[in-house]
């Protein structure tokens, strides 16, 4: 495998991570479960998005067969894809939708912190945008599960609920092949380790303040980043992938 | 060439922010240079948001503006590093924010910490320091919701943005 090759991978999982969560936020447009949430999470759906546009764009400049991000986005097969199993998870309620985010969050802050001095040039600028905005994410998915923790009974069994039925796709999130360890030894992306110290500090941290605790058992669910995905992603990209599969090339 | 530099400068002072329409694009602070080469203008715009859906229109606007103007061998390009920031706001259009009825950014913490007290935001319409957030998102990437506890109207904050 060629640096170029290696970075294509790891560039396309950081896409595919936005492109995913930030489709799935994006149902909730107009379903929000109040004015001010709906009106948050599409948002961050937006800025998802913008990510997206932004990896997906590098990771086509990578590829060597002239892919636009649009290619990408809208015309590969569910094995192509190599999100995290995390992110395609249904929406849930809200407490779903908000543990994903918070789980995610935690994570992606850290990484792009370290992206952002990243030799690798594209990689760094890209990076250094997009953790402005995930600075905010992770405040407000914070703050929520705090929120709906120690809040009622019914909001803490359901906050506690989400935790139980997702943290075992929280574990995909570091998950590392032969991709990573190349670009690691070129010191161009940080070895996962280091951000896992940050993710569990963030993760306690919240989840002490909130009054959850996290699951006994210590199941892990992965695949996603080799492309073999949960139910749930075939009717994410039919959504997703109507359009162009309906009009091919058709634009706005 | 510098008269062609500072005519181009005051063009780009007629085009405005869509979304927030008192605000020309100098004034916000998304134009990162002119220059001229080969005898062609170029001009470096950098996206507030990573996802700004006006990315666009402001590019089309641009272009627009001159070549009604006559200048017609230009090119318009976009850079994402260094990193907008709401420091690159002009003082000029922090004020027309605020008489537009946007509270402008103010000095933030760090947005590392995740449970800091929101801060003071006045109210742009009756001064008073007493509001509160209602939401970190408001009615665009770049603003929060907030409400005047004196005066009751509610009111966008323009984010402070590091």
């Amino acid at each position: 495998m060629t640096k170029q090759e290696a970075l294509y991978n790891y560039v396309l999982r950081l896409g595919d991570d936005s492109l995913i969560l930030g489709q799935r936020l994006a149902e909730l447009c107009g379903h929000g479960p109040i004015l001010e949430e709906d009106i948050a999470l599409t948002n961050i759906s937006l800025d998802l998005i913008g990510q997206a546009t932004l990896f997906l764009d590098y990771a086509g400049a990578l590829g060597g067969e002239k892919k636009s991000n649009d290619d990408l986005a809208f015309l590969r097969l569910e094995k192509e894809y190599v999100n995290a199993l995390l992110l395609e998870q249904p929406n849930g309620h809200f407490g779903d939708t908000i543990m994903r985010q918070f789980l995610f969050d935690a994570f992606r802050k850290p990484l792009l912190e370290s992206l952002q001095h990243s030799s690798e040039k594209e990689l760094a600028s890209i990076a250094e945008k997009a953790l402005k905005e995930t600075k905010y994410h992770l405040k407000h998915s914070s703050e929520w599960v705090i929120r709906l923790g120690d809040g009622t009974d019914e909001s803490h069994d359901k906050i506690q609920g989400s935790l139980h039925t997702l943290y075992r796709y929280s574990h995909e999130l570091f998950f590392e092949d032969e991709s990573d360890f190349l670009l690691q030894k070129s010191k161009i992306v940080p070895e996962l380790n280091s951000i896992k110290l940050e993710w569990e500090k963030t993760v306690k941290n919240v989840f002490e303040m909130a009054g959850i605790a996290l699951p006994e058992n210590d199941w892990k669910f992965e695949g996603g980043r080799q492309g073999r995905h949960s139910e749930h992603m075939g009717f994410l990209l039919t959504e997703l992938q109507y359009m162009q599969r309906t009009y091919p090339n058709m634009e706005w | 060439m510098v008269n062609t530099i500072n005519h181009i400068w005051s063009l780009l002072e007629e085009v405005y922010d869509p979304e927030v329409p008192v605000l020309s694009v100098v004034d916000l602070g998304i134009i990162r240079s002119v220059e001229e080469k080969n005898e062609a203008m170029h001009v470096t715009i950098t996206p507030t948001y990573i996802g700004c859906p006006a990315m666009q229109t402001i590019e089309e606007d641009i272009q627009t503006k001159f070549e009604e103007s006559g200048i017609l061998n230009f090119k318009i390009s976009t850079s994402i590093s260094p990193a907008w920031t709401t420091d690159w706001m002009s003082e000029k259009g922090k004020k027309k924010l605020k008489d537009y009825g946007i509270a402008p950014p103010q000095n933030e913490p760090d947005k590392s910490l995740l449970f800091a007290e929101p801060i003071v935001v006045p109210c742009p319409r009756c001064e008073s320091s007493d509001t509160k957030m209602v939401s970190h998102f408001g009615s665009t990437a770049c603003k929060a919701h907030y409400q005047c506890k004196q005066c009751k109207e509610p009111f966008d904050y323009f984010k402070c943005f590091k």
